[in-house]
């Protein structure tokens, strides 16, 4: 696998899409064809634009350093060298590929007869080094601060997992690093705090606003904007202002690239795959290898909170419309104003009133589909994998799981027989044990 | 010639510096807001900036961070600032700037937003989030109503970003004297911004006033460029101080005399001789 990555060239090339010949050529359960990696003749866009969304809502002052960026994607991330380096630390240090397992045992809890779900495969991003696909990311832009020759980063971070990824790539890298993270973030995802500042961080609790994620990456851009020459901002999820969702999704499509190769070892491309949605970045990282193929349905789940007819809720696409929020256009949940709503989500990293543009676009087009889940849910579900399958997820991922019967039906029903459907598991859930104690303690101790 | 047209050149003709005035309307309420920007005009603001309050300022520093908040706390919003806009044009002539973020913009509807403006008087926008890259639709419509759309220029901001800047732009340029978020700015960024205004306004042929951190007649004389040999800015942009001033004021008397009495001698500031 590791191989295969490597010898893919620059990233921004990617694989060739399935064509629907392709796949007819390698149906569900067909002998694994040998995966071959060709490259894609188009290009992403450059411009920023995903259809009307994307672009670069930001202050002036910082159009220069997006500028810089925008070259360094294309200098720097897009030389084989890099990738070269990159895929050796994802290999050597995070620890990929990551494997994609079976969970049959939680598939016969959410389908007992198998009808609907033939069976389903778990990305297990949740194996990384830190515990997330956020390392993916947060080390391929780290990687990219120290050859543009940044000292200092900076982020954002909600459930605390990207925060601590960054802590990590700039501790291995030597450089120094402030993490931003909402007052009440820092107080459910304590054990994550502890880890950042272990690794070197500081922690910045930030007081406004609703003091969870959007609040985090408003204080980030501020502390962006005046310290802009020598430190780099690393973003933590495919939003932002250009390129940041572009570099984000380049960065995660690895997860994708894996699973798609995986999946074919094992005899097929899944039915559909399914990935939670916070800003986007686990999703986008699981779908951009599979975005040509149109036979794989492509599911994101979003954060219903309390339900998305009460106000505390996450879910962006399903219940925002088209906005600006942290320097992209995308949809956002807020007032007939335009004042950016408070969202609710139990699961820190799923806690945010915005989401990356590609999903908008994705979205609209009707190339991907968006549902959602509540909290209740997704503890349910923690629950439920963690006696099944031995996992303790986090309580994003939960949200992925908390669909997974639906969306085997709603495939199924489409195709008339079984399906296979491969999940994100985005994170494990150390993070989030005083949460479930918390909401819980019965079921915890029990 | 519109009323900022007319504005600067009359400045100019009699060797003036413009000073203009940022208030974060509905910080404590819309009803004062409107008094406090009739204060600040009689006092010798010459162009008045109505900030929008909105949810995620990213922009700006922490004083006019919490005026906005408070203000939106007490109700205020994109359609009441155009109406604040509205009670000031029936008392004053002084050009307004509708001073806000994107968002609200976007999703009033970009091209209401401009009728509306136009019909409470608002000589032109300023969108703090809104490159030139970014808004053309926004942008046409303004210009369609005659409306002016003010172009931000940084410390950041190379040759090509100045050109790009000036094409589109009108009324005015706002050149930000310090990379980083309204409040706070040393002496020597202000005086380096008064060189810097000096050459966009060569380069765009457009006013330029220097914003960020000034914060008292002594500063302000600075970012106009009264204490250095240069040509300088062709005025100042107070914002923070006013917002921090109304903010510390426990009550409505008490702000009006601490805007009267800070643009006043702002005012006089810019109108004693170079030195
Ligand atoms: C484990 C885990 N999953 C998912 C997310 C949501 O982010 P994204 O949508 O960018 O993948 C987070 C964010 O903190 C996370 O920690």
């Amino acid at each position: 696998m590791c191989r295969l990555l490597r010898e893919k060239g620059p990233a921004f090339v990617g694989e060739t899409a399935v064509t629907p010949a392709d796949a007819a050529r390698h149906p569900a359960r067909s002998p694994p064809a040998r995966f071959c990696y060709k490259p894609r003749v188009a290009t992403p866009p450059t411009s920023g634009a995903f259809g009307p969304y994307g672009g670069r809502f930001v202050a002036e002052t910082l159009v220069p350093a997006l500028d810089e960026l925008s070259a360094a994607l294309d200098g720097i991330v897009a030389t084989p060298a890099f990738q070269r380096e990159l895929d050796g630390w994802l290999a050597d240090y995070v620890g990929r590929p990551t494997p994609l397992g079976d969970a049959s045992r939680f598939a016969r809890t959410v389908d007992p007869t198998g009808e609907a779900l033939g069976a389903l495969w778990l990305k297990r991003e949740d194996l990384c080094h830190t515990g997330a696909h956020k390392i993916n990311n947060a080390l391929g832009q780290v990687l990219l601060a120290t050859k543009m020759g940044k000292r200092r980063i900076i982020a954002e971070t909600g459930a605390g997992q990207h925060g601590v990824a960054t802590a990590t790539a700039a501790a291995l890298f030597g450089l120094s690093c402030d993490v931003y993270m909402g007052a009440v973030d820092v107080a459910r995802q304590a054990p994550n705090v502890a880890r950042m500042e272990l690794l070197g961080a500081r922690v910045i609790p930030v007081e406004t606003g609703s003091r969870t994620l959007k609040d985090a990456m408003n204080e980030a851009l501020r502390d962006w904007v005046t310290h802009v020459d020598g430190t780099y901002y690393c973003v933590g999820s495919a939003a932002g202002p250009h390129p940041y969702p572009t570099l984000v999704a380049q960065l995660q499509r690895v997860i994708g690239v894996e699973a798609r190769a995986q999946s074919l070892a094992r005899g097929g491309l899944p039915d559909a795959v399914v990935a939670c949605i916070g800003g986007g970045s686990n999703a986008i990282g699981m779908f951009g290898a599979f975005l040509g193929d149109e036979a794989v349905a492509l599911y994101g789940v979003e954060a219903a909170g309390d339900g998305v007819d009460t106000p505390r809720h996450a879910a962006t696409l399903t219940r925002g419309r088209v906005g600006v929020l942290h320097g992209s256009k995308s949809y956002v949940l807020c007032d007939d104003d335009g004042q950016i709503a408070e969202a609710h989500s139990i699961s820190a990293g799923l806690d945010y009133p915005g989401v990356g543009p590609q999903h908008a676009w994705l979205k609209d087009t009707g190339r991907a589909t968006y549902l959602v889940a509540t909290d209740a849910e997704a503890l349910a579900a923690v629950r439920a994998v963690a006696r099944t399958e031995g996992i303790l997820i986090a309580l994003e991922t939960a949200h992925a799981f908390a669909r997974v019967g639906d969306v085997a039906r709603l495939e199924a029903a489409r195709r008339g027989r079984p399906v296979t459907v491969a999940l994100c598991v985005s994170g494990r859930g150390d993070k989030d044990l005083s949460t479930l104690l918390a909401e819980e303690p019965h079921h915890v101790a029990s | 010639m519109s009323r900022l047209e007319a504005t600067f050149a009359a400045l100019r003709a009699r060797g003036q510096k413009a000073l203009v005035a940022y208030l974060c309307v509905g910080d404590p309420d819309v009803a004062t807001s409107i008094e406090l920007a009739c204060v600040a005009a009689e006092a010798g603001a010459d162009v008045l900036e109505l900030g929008v309050p909105f949810s995620d300022p990213t922009a700006d520093g922490p004083a006019i961070a919490r005026a906005s908040e408070r203000a939106l706390a007490h109700g205020a919003s994109l359609a009441r600032t155009i109406e604040a806009a509205r009670a000031v044009r029936a008392r004053s002539d002084v050009p307004i700037v509708l001073f806000g973020y994107y968002n609200p913009i976007l999703v009033r509807g970009e091209a209401r937003v401009v009728a509306e403006a136009q019909a409470a008087g608002i000589d032109a926008l300023l969108v703090v989030d809104l490159p030139p890259e970014e808004g053309a639709e926004l942008r046409a419509a303004a210009r369609a109503a005659g409306i002016d759309v003010v172009a931000l220029l940084t410390p950041t901001s190379g040759p090509e970003r100045v050109r790009r800047a000036a094409s589109g732009a009108s009324g005015f340029v706002y050149y930000v004297s310090v990379a980083g978020v309204t409040g706070a700015a040393d002496t020597g960024a202000l005086a380096l911004a008064a060189e810097q205004a000096a050459a966009v306004r060569a380069a765009t042929g457009l006013p330029v006033v220097v914003g960020f951190g000034i914060d008292g007649p002594a500063k302000a004389r600075v970012a106009a460029g009264l204490e250095s040999a240069g040509e300088g800015a062709d005025g100042v942009v107070v914002g923070t101080a006013l917002v921090r001033a109304i903010e510390d004021a426990p009550d409505d008397d008490a702000r009006r005399a601490a805007v009267g009495t800070r643009i006043a001698a702002l005012r006089a500031a810019l109108d004693a001789p170079h030195s």
